[in-house]
């Protein structure tokens, strides 16, 4: 009776810790949103950050979904085949890459690349006292690290998902046309005629965005909340790459479940 | 005497344990003042307090006429305006060079140019003698050095009050030696009013005005340092004279030998 | 680094990014092919329109010029009506006949147009009165087996 009562206690104390942790999450988004005006009139600590989280995340997208392409490519090649219509695979790919594995595989990877390294910068940051200097100095740390840093976040984000679409893309070109031998004209005029910009395209990149502001605001948000302690800070960091490939994978099933009607 | 910050009262604690009960202290404008104590005393959080960081549970801290944790945000600011504080470590930007990190503060609050930010960056850098490292960045510092740039960082804006949490721990004694010195020479040329929190009682001893003695989360003894050699209490004479059992228990509190053994 | 550095990166990584949308856009996407601004609308009912969908193309000779905008279900006349947005730059005359496709075996459906000789032309909100079904492959195969069957006996 005793162990279910306690069973009962802890998932009343576990529920009660994470929507605690959902509201301080919701509070930081709104101190951003209020302190975004700072981080726009100085805009060269937000193109600094984008340079942290976009510029150097680009090599691993481009490589990634230079490959993702590939395999794309080539395992449509073997299914599409058997039905003979392997001129087909332009379309294959590029949906898949447009609608889904663009911004879904961009967000985890950006979440493993950047948003690890948003939230160990500012983990440490805190651990250093840093922010709390910033505090004593009478600057908010919201208005100088955070907002920077979620902007950042929610520009780079799109224009990475775009860039692994067409690399995917380039990728899936180069084994159909170049490896196999597609035809190279039906491979671009199938994806053409298939392809919707307002539906495919900007549903992805709207995909994207969403994304792009959960990974950010999670690896903010963990940053922040972080114990100021070295084990703190590497859970904290553990905890944004766990958290945020859930949040992706959760969040475009409900985006894809009323985008793609 | 004119009393910069007027600590009335107060209590505090995280959660429902209290660390503080009813402390009183007072600060007199352009003395060098320690807080003392144990480790894990609550010496650091009359700083917070003081910097309005954290809220007391009951009294108030009183800066400049100003009740601290009654102002808003803005309110807040404007008097932390007034104060620069050394970090235990030093809490260097370590993404930012040193010139860049002692610049900053004057970036933030002020609309200088460039020129006489320069300018000034340099005079408070020549100050804690460290004009000739501007260029290099955090990581690149002993540990010294970082917690001379850091003050060279605090009085940036030549603040009223100064705050040291800690500013000798990890030093060796050359180190140690010129932060004394740097923070009496401070304090008397900007007619500041600083305040240190330390245990380290030659160097406290040698140049304070006035000394706070914490224990329990109780002002144990306070005076000068003259006043205090003199006294007889018990703690001060035992925290003063480094022995290891007094007032203060070598032993945590445990249950008898005996019943731990269980003989 | 300094801060002309960083800025022609992400500078650079702006530019990356605006040129892969571009590339989307016009290489992947319909969007050059989509660039009918100015539309009007004509209706066509069909008894079945197979699998046709909102957004299928409209072809005249091959050629897409314009778009199924909506279909829906008349309740009174018990047939679908198709409602079509036409590019203005294409005129087709009023007997203009309506036929829904398949794109190969298996592929999409799509509506083709093929023009009459009638002197007037289609305006915004007309009617297109000539239209054929969708064939819709159980009906054909149900009909090829029925003649079979028929020719057996």
């Amino acid at each position: 009776m005793n162990k279910i009562l306690n069973f009962i206690e802890g998932i009343g104390s576990t529920f009660r810790k994470k929507m605690a942790r959902l509201g301080a999450g919701t509070r930081l988004f709104f101190l951003v949103l209020i302190y975004s005006g700072d981080s726009f009139k100085r805009i060269h600590l937000t193109i600094r950050e984008i340079y942290f989280t976009g510029v150097l995340s680009l090599i691993i997208i481009v490589v990634s979904a230079f490959f993702v392409g590939m395999v794309l490519g080539l395992q449509g090649y073997y299914t599409l085949e058997k039905y003979g219509s392997s001129e087909a695979i332009g379309v294959l790919v590029a949906l898949a890459l447009v609608r889904e594995l663009g911004p879904v595989v961009t967000a985890l990877l950006f979440a493993g690349r950047a948003g690890t390294a948003i939230t160990a910068e500012i983990g440490l940051m805190k651990a250093t006292e840093q922010l709390s200097a910033m505090e004593v100095m009478a600057v908010s740390p919201v208005a100088r690290i955070i907002a920077p840093r979620f902007w950042a976040g929610m520009i780079s984000m799109p224009i990475l998902a775009t860039i692994f679409s067409m690399v995917g893309i380039l990728g899936g070109y180069f084994i159909a046309v170049l490896v196999i031998g597609v035809d190279e004209g039906s491979f671009w005029s199938q994806m053409q005629a298939n392809v919707d910009f307002s539906n495919d395209i900007v549903d992805g990149a709207i995909k994207s965005i969403v994304f792009g502001f959960a990974c950010t605001i999670i690896a903010l948000f963990e940053g922040f909340d972080a114990p100021p302690t070295a084990e703190g800070v590497s859970r904290a960091t553990t905890r944004t790459v766990v958290i945020s490939s859930l949040a992706v994978l959760g969040l475009d099933f409900i985006l894809t479940s009323f985008m793609f009607v | 005497m004119d009393e910069l910050i007027t600590i009335d009262d107060l209590s505090f604690g995280y959660g429902s344990s209290s660390l503080h009960k009813n402390i009183n202290m007072k600060f007199s404008r352009g003395k060098v003042s320690a807080i003392m104590g144990g480790s894990g005393c609550g010496k650091t959080t009359i700083l917070k307090l003081i910097a309005g960081q954290l809220i007391p549970k009951s009294g108030k801290v009183i800066v400049d006429g100003q009740i601290v944790h009654e102002q808003d945000r803005d309110g807040i600011y404007n008097v932390r305006r007034k104060m620069g504080m050394l970090f235990q470590h030093g809490a260097l930007f370590t993404d930012l060079s040193v010139y860049e990190n002692v610049a900053f503060p004057m970036r933030e609050h002020t609309n200088l140019p460039e020129n006489i930010i320069k300018d000034l960056v340099l005079l408070k850098l020549n100050a804690v003698g460290l004009r000739g490292a501007q260029k290099k960045m955090p990581s690149e510092l002993s540990g010294g050095m970082a917690r001379r740039v850091a003050l060279a960082r605090a009085i940036a804006l030549d603040p009223d009050i100064i705050m040291y949490d800690e500013p000798f721990a990890g030093l060796d004694p050359i180190s140690m030696a010129v932060i004394c010195d740097l923070i009496r020479s401070l304090n008397d040329a900007l007619g500041a009013t600083s305040i240190i929190v330390t245990h380290d009682v030659a160097e406290t001893f040698s140049f304070a005005d006035y000394i706070y003695f914490l224990a329990d989360g109780k002002i144990a003894a306070e005076g000068t340092p003259k006043q205090l050699l003199a006294s007889r209490l018990p703690f001060v004479r035992q925290f003063i004279h480094s022995e290891k059992d007094g007032p203060v228990p070598f032993h945590v509190e445990a249950p008898s030998y005996k019943v731990d053994l269980q003989l | 680094m300094e801060r002309a550095k960083l800025d022609i990166w992400v500078g650079i990584f702006v530019i990356l990014g605006i040129a892969a949308m571009f590339g989307l856009a016009t290489k992947v996407g319909n969007l050059t092919s989509n660039s009918i601004k100015e539309t009007y609308q004509v209706f066509a009912n069909f008894e079945n329109i197979g699998g046709l969908k909102p957004r299928a193309a409209v072809k005249a000779a091959g050629v897409v010029v314009g778009r199924v905008d909506s279909i829906v279900f008349d309740t009174e006349a018990y047939h679908a009506v198709v409602k079509i947005k036409v590019d203005t730059r294409y005129i087709f005359p009023k007997d203009t006949f309506a036929n829904i496709y398949t794109a190969g075996l298996l592929g999409e459906q799509y509506i083709g147009l093929e023009a009459g000789g009638d002197l007037e032309n289609l305006e915004d909100g007309d009617l297109i009165t000539q239209t054929q079904d969708a064939v819709v492959l159980e009906k054909l195969i149900s009909q090829f087996l029925y003649n079979k069957a028929a020719e057996e006996d």
